[in-house]
């Protein structure tokens, strides 16, 4: 045989098989199975790890809360909202920790967004349609993003800093919106006016339970066709594809998990009364982990993020135009933020200077990094966002229903966040040194 | 840009024109002239091998080609034809790719992704991997590049000869006429290095162009069908490999060929 089909003396090749991704590999389930856990020995855990922290949360929670109650279905829903804001923040973020830099900035530049459509919607002063005034809270925060991601870009200024004096000026600027009108500093959501009660609704509001059925039903089954097809086709045509069997498990997951939300979320849940039905926000945060996983994952741009956070000047090489690229990521960011802080404004019934935006921007960062999200740049996913989030919320409920107190939820959090970091750069010393031995 | 994923074989150009020449190129940075009065020429279904010591003008000469820098003067012919390149993408408008030492690769990304990265091909809007990866997996079997397990594994699994493999595919899928390798074999061992050569050696058969870049004299007289000798930005010598021994080589690359020549610059065909 020509010695170009020679075996690469050179490459240790158990090492290779971890490295590879299993789908590539394998054929058969059995195979696949294997060649994960040879990837997980070898450091790259994927989301296993935040998966463990959150059996971990539930478990050690479920235990020790009064009554047993962390795994009602009341406090199941109350836990979602409040991880919703923490998941938006950290997807948000996700745009910045890709390109290998930082967004310090969210917290406050969401409060701001947020703080313009609570005052825009007040029927005593501007009275705005409520889907104006949400407009102009993205669109304020995305003009920040802008000047943010102008100055890193144009400048070269650090991302670091550039988002630091953000963090700043968006703090200032969201305390003198609120001083705006009749309000004494707080701006509520509550009264009558119908865009004040669809503001309201964005945290609070629920979806009738058999439209809960339906809806889900539908994306369920156009997820799964989607996916079913997707993998046919690529297995006809002979590209890369995992094995069938896998395809449905991957299918089935979707379908169980979503039925188990529904389920909880369309049990009563209210202590007098009724209140069921699969609250607004399960829709809203999944909206936004579908448009952003969807231009991460599948358009030009999402793929020029990663190669820029992967290697800037290959990206460079390639004509990628960098700077549009960065500074688009920046507004994307902030404009995530504002979703982010809308439902935060929502959760509070208004806005108001305890908004502890610095608090929420570093809990942003540790969920995208929990998660799995890296770091140091071209590696992330919006649903590692989401998956932080859950932790992190995890995290605060449990603490509240034990009634510890607000120092154990910072040590707690922390400890996991110094955690996912240990193993975010332990995976990436890992699999450097494996490619680097064998050049 | 799509349909033409085999690198073609190169148009045929008026005889004994090359594909690519350079003439009286100077390019300086503030005080220090990197390259003088630089004449060279680059025939199509040949190698060409650049050789100069460290700080020669080497990286310079080729960076110029391929559009990255601007030349201060000069005349650049591509197929007989007078032309300008201003940056990367006129370079690669003319069928120009250079493989830079470092690759230029996203470790993060995959083979396919590498090789597609600022091209990718779209449909309805989305990328369109199955058609992409289809086509990446036509030109590294073209290359016969048949040791990678998989197109969709990222590239920071991949070997150094690997890489370098993916690299060039990359570089040939464009229909490109002419290659630019920069120090190719730099950091390979024995068996990555024999990959890479066999590698620049289809390259020829094809009939592209190929310039090499390297500082290894074995590689150079393995592959090399043309040699041209930088000295301190002048290029002293370029010739058919045959009419060199190691020992003239050296004796250019560290003197200009002072003691062969008299320090006036050859042009052999």
């Amino acid at each position: 045989m020509a010695p170009e089909n020679a075996p690469d003396l050179t490459a240790a090749p158990e090492a290779a098989q971890a490295e590879v991704p299993p789908e590539l590999v394998a054929q058969t389930l059995g195979e696949y199975t294997r060649a994960y856990v040879a990837r997980i020995r070898a450091g790259e855990s994927g989301v296993l790890p935040v998966v463990a922290a959150m059996i971990a949360i539930v478990v050690v929670f479920q235990a020790v809360s009064p009554n047993h109650v962390f795994l009602s279905p009341g406090n199941l829903v109350n836990l979602f909202q409040q991880s919703a804001v923490f998941m938006v923040l950290a997807m948000g973020e996700g745009f910045a920790l890709i390109l290998g830099e930082i967004d310090l900035s969210i917290g406050f530049v969401g409060a701001l967004g947020a703080a313009i459509t609570v005052q825009l919607v007040q029927p005593q002063t501007t009275g705005w349609p409520w889907w104006a005034a949400i407009l102009a809270g993205l669109l304020a925060c995305t003009v920040f993003g802008a000047i943010q991601g102008t100055l890193i870009t144009r400048l070269r200024l650090p991302s670091f800093i550039v988002t630091l004096a953000g963090y700043l000026i968006a703090n200032g600027l969201f305390l003198e919106v609120l001083l705006l009108g009749p309000f004494s500093g707080y701006p509520n959501l509550a009264g009558f006016s119908d865009n004040l009660k669809i503001i309201y609704n964005l945290m609070w509001g629920s979806i009738d339970p058999t439209v809960s059925w339906i809806a889900m039903g539908v994306v369920v089954v156009g997820l799964g066709l989607l996916i079913y097809l997707g993998d046919s086709r690529r297995r006809r045509s002979g590209l890369v594809a995992p094995p069938p069997s896998l395809t449905f498990i991957k299918i089935g997951l979707i379908a169980v998990v979503a039925v188990v939300v529904v389920l909880i979320c369309n049990t009563n849940r209210a202590n007098f009364g009724t209140l069921e039905g699969v609250p607004w926000v399960i829709p809203i945060v999944l909206a936004v982990l579908g448009a952003w996983t969807i231009l991460l994952q599948r358009t030009r741009y999402g793929r020029y993020v990663y190669a820029i956070g992967g290697n800037p000047e290959a990206a460079r090489r390639a004509g990628i135009n960098l700077a549009l690229v960065r500074t688009t990521a920046f507004m994307l960011c902030s404009f995530t933020a504002c979703i982010g802080m809308l439902l935060y404004a929502s959760y509070l019934n208004g806005m108001s200077s305890n908004v502890q935006g610095g608090q929420y921007v570093l809990y942003a960062v540790a969920a995208a990094v929990i998660g799995g999200t890296s770091l140091f740049g071209g590696r992330g996913k919006p649903l590692h966002g989401l998956l932080g989030g859950l932790v992190i919320g995890g995290i605060y409920n449990g603490m509240f229903l034990k009634e510890l107190s607000f120092q154990w939820e910072y040590i707690v959090t922390g400890l996991v966040l110094l955690g996912a970091v240990t193993i975010d750069a332990l995976s990436r010393r890992g699999s450097a040194s494996g490619s680097v031995g064998r050049i | 840009m799509q349909g033409e994923m085999t690198a073609a074989v190169a148009e045929p150009v008026a005889r004994d024109e090359p594909l690519l020449k350079v003439r009286e190129l100077d390019k300086h940075f503030g005080p220090v002239q990197a390259l003088y009065h630089v004449d060279l020429d680059i025939p199509s279904g040949q190698v060409t091998a650049l050789c100069g010591d460290n700080g020669a003008g080497k990286t310079v000469l080729t960076k110029c080609i391929a559009g990255v820098y601007q030349a201060d003067h000069g005349q650049v012919t591509w197929e007989g034809h007078p032309v300008h390149i201003r940056n990367a993408r006129d370079a690669a408008r003319l069928g120009i790719e250079t493989v830079y030492q470092d690759l230029a690769l996203a470790d993060n990304l995959d083979i396919v992704q590498n090789m597609f990265l600022g091209r990718e091909r779209l449909r309805s809007g989305l990328l369109d991997e199955d058609s992409m990866e289809r086509a990446a997996a036509e030109t590294l079997a073209g290359l016969r590049v048949t040791t990678v397990r998989s197109i969709r594994q990222p590239v920071a699994s991949l070997s150094g000869g690997q890489r370098q493999s993916v690299a060039v595919a990359k570089a040939v899928m464009w229909n490109s006429k002419l290659v630019i390798m920069d120090e190719p074999t730099a950091a390979l061992g024995v068996v990555q290095t024999k990959m890479v050569l066999d590698l620049i050696q289809r390259l020829r058969d094809r009939g592209l162009a190929v310039m090499v870049i390297s500082h290894n004299l074995n590689d150079i007289f393995e592959v090399a069908d043309r040699i041209a000798v930088l000295y301190l930005g002048r290029l002293v010598v370029q010739a058919k490999a045959s009419t060199f021994d190691r020992q003239s080589v050296v004796e250019y690359m560290t003197t200009g060929g002072l003691g062969r020549t008299g320090g006036r610059r050859t042009q052999e065909s």
